[in-house]
């Protein structure tokens, strides 16, 4: 698969908190990748991001406020998430930009500017 | 109480790219939830959106919270009717032209999620609050409904 942007699963392995894998989306615009990634339930106090040997790591921690109450039927997962992307070499480390709104964190990746499509006019 | 979700054929959303990769890791992912949560989850597995929804209750209200990141507030409707509770909305795609997208595991498109309370509740008194990608509907039982303790004379 020629995903610029990918997962690395074994990074994962050997871990002893259990986490959720999160759903995201990778998009590709002339100059550099949007990756968006859902984490319902985290905000910006439980988020942290790292690069790390080309690796873009992002682990949410939920800050769900404790329901009283008695539980009657329950679909969610109470771990948190962590998700680990292999970064493209083109991709510069020092500009990548987060946010997060409403449980979706967008990171947007700019590719360094040696490797952007260059037009060359002709004189 | 329906365990199973449902999902109507009409609002089926089918992700618009690179579906095979998509499949490929709902598989992996099913390999390594737990069972339960792959079972309740398995409307994400045939390609819609079935949002994850817990329902709790209290002496004074039921609460169901639903798991809806990057929507707006405005495209969840909320709607009660003959002891069901119905949430639906609309996510939108925000993929812009002259984007391409890699790998698409988000689903945009429509969702519907019902479930039939435990007690009644109150219409009147509904609220809800959409906070870090979580829905919250509070909602009061009737007065008929809660829990009395009679006092013997």
């Amino acid at each position: 698969m020629n995903t610029l942007v990918r997962e690395n699963r074994d990074n994962e392995r050997g871990q002893s908190e259990q986490f959720i894998t999160p759903s995201g989306s990778v998009v590709e615009a002339g100059d550099g990748y949007t990756l968006e990634v859902e984490m319902p339930g985290v905000n910006k106090d439980g988020l942290e991001i790292s690069v790390e040997n080309n690796e873009l790591t992002i682990v949410g921690r939920r800050s769900r406020p404790g329901l009283e109450g008695k539980l009657i039927h329950r679909e969610s997962r109470p771990e948190n998430y962590r998700r680990t992307f292999e970064l493209d070499p083109s991709i510069d480390a020092d500009k990548i930009g987060a946010k997060i709104d409403q449980g979706v964190i967008t990171l947007t990746l700019p590719k360094a500017e040696h490797v952007k499509p260059r037009k060359i006019a002709v004189s | 109480m329906s365990l199973i979700r449902y999902q109507s054929p009409e609002v089926m959303a089918w992700p618009p790219l690179d579906r095979w990769s998509s499949l490929r890791d709902d598989l992996n992912s099913l390999f390594e939830l737990p069972f339960w949560s792959s079972f309740a989850r398995q409307g994400q597995l045939f390609g819609g959106w079935s949002p994850a929804l817990d329902l709790y209750q209290d002496k004074d209200n039921v609460v169901a919270v639903v798991e809806l990141p990057g929507m707006k507030k405005e495209d969840i409707d909320i709607s009660l009717r003959d002891g069901t509770l119905t949430i639906s909305g609309e996510r939108k795609s925000q993929t812009s032209n002259g984007e391409k997208a890699e790998r698409t595991e988000r689903y945009i498109g429509r969702f519907r999620r019902s479930v039939t309370l435990p007690t009644r509740v109150d219409a009147d008194k509904i609220s809800a609050s959409y906070r870090d990608g979580i829905l919250t509907v509070t909602l009061p039982k009737a007065e008929e409904a809660k829990p009395k303790q009679i006092e013997v004379k």
